[in-house]
């Protein structure tokens, strides 16, 4: 994965059949990407629908949530609708896998995603990183402390 | 290793012997059907394992896909202050597709609690942020899904169906140690 503290690489992707979103659009805010392997799987309906749940923690730290595979746009719509997601859902569908690769978390094997967690700050750069095994959901934990210290450093900085 | 934040306190709702070596925490939801699954088999490891544990559940509605699951958990909440939590817990897991407002309070006639009570506690602020409180924890703690459980304190990640949570709590209690004595 990517270290901490280096730039994030910047990229665009398809967030619906005929929007696309840039990651430097978000620059005053956090992003979390939550990398992960295929909509409708199991591990990550769980995953996705606890994300869901948790706008309110989110946005209380001025972060965004955005998810990312290699599903087609189609597919998220889907998925998207079928579940409530009041997030984004990134389509990293053509070239296959590129933003994956760009931020080392591409399974070549498989040929999707990895299950894995970036925080990066309001400056774009990475902050956070976590690889969970592929069947495990991590949950939100790790992610909620992440962006707890970030807001208590910058309330020190001050 | 997730550790259940905070650990077991007095605002939780305990079920049987407080000084049992064994010690179960469940985060659910009482619209989703993997907890109503998990309901009777929680119960019978209740009756199993009798004074050697005690059982905690807590609050983790997701509300986004449940749309009774919040207020089903302020309705037990509601119950719990005229002490009768679990009695509306075990009818709403057993009832869990009929979970609209007029089978709530059908719920609360049952169990012979204060209606008038229970209407007005069900709108109180506190109920709502003692279920966003638990919800939080639930969070803090790692819980990924629902049911999720901690057996003293620590997140238990293997399977829950058949007997598989009473044989791994039977054996935790083999090794503990303080209960040889």
């Amino acid at each position: 994965m990517l270290t901490t503290r280096t730039i994030a690489p910047d990229f665009e992707l398809n967030s619906t059949p005929d929007q696309k979103l840039r990651l430097s659009e978000l620059s005053n805010k956090k992003v979390i990407l939550a990398f992960y392997p295929a909509d409708w799987s199991p591990v990550c309906d769980d995953q996705m629908t606890l994300y869901n749940e948790m706008e309110k923690y989110f946005s209380r730290h001025n972060a965004q949530l955005i998810g990312i595979s290699v599903d087609s746009k189609w597919s998220h719509l889907a998925f998207s609708e079928y579940h409530k997601f009041h997030f984004p859902l990134l389509s990293d569908f053509e070239p296959k896998g590129a933003v994956a690769r760009l931020y080392e978390v591409y399974d070549e094997k498989a040929g999707a995603c990895e299950r894995a967690l970036y925080v990066i700050d309001e400056k774009g750069i990475i902050r956070w990183s976590y690889l969970s095994p592929v069947g495990i959901n991590p949950g939100a934990d790790g992610i909620l402390n992440a962006l707890e210290q970030l807001d208590n450093l910058k309330s020190i900085n001050q | 290793m997730t550790q259940l934040i905070p650990a077991v306190n007095s605002n939780d709702h305990r079920f049987g012997n407080s000084a049992a070596p064994l010690e179960l925490v469940e985060y659910g939801d009482y619209e989703c059907p993997y907890c109503g699954r998990a309901y009777p088999i929680v119960k019978d490891i209740q009756r199993k394992l009798g004074s050697e544990m005690k059982f905690v559940f807590r609050n983790f509605p997701l509300s986004k896909i449940h749309a009774h699951a919040f207020s089903a958990a302020v309705a037990t909440e509601a119950a719990g202050l005229q002490n009768k939590f679990w009695e509306m817990h075990d009818l709403i897991f057993e009832n869990q597709n009929a979970l609209d407002d007029e089978n709530i309070f059908r719920f609360a006639r049952t169990i012979g609690i204060d209606l008038e009570r229970f209407k007005n506690d069900i709108q109180q602020k506190a109920l709502i942020d003692k279920v966003e409180k638990d919800f939080e924890s639930g969070l803090r703690s790692g819980v990924n899904r629902t049911p999720t459980f901690f057996i003293n304190g620590k997140k238990y990640d293997g399977g829950w169906s058949g007997d598989q949570l009473l044989q791994y709590l039977k054996n935790q209690f083999s090794r503990d140690p303080l209960s040889q004595g």
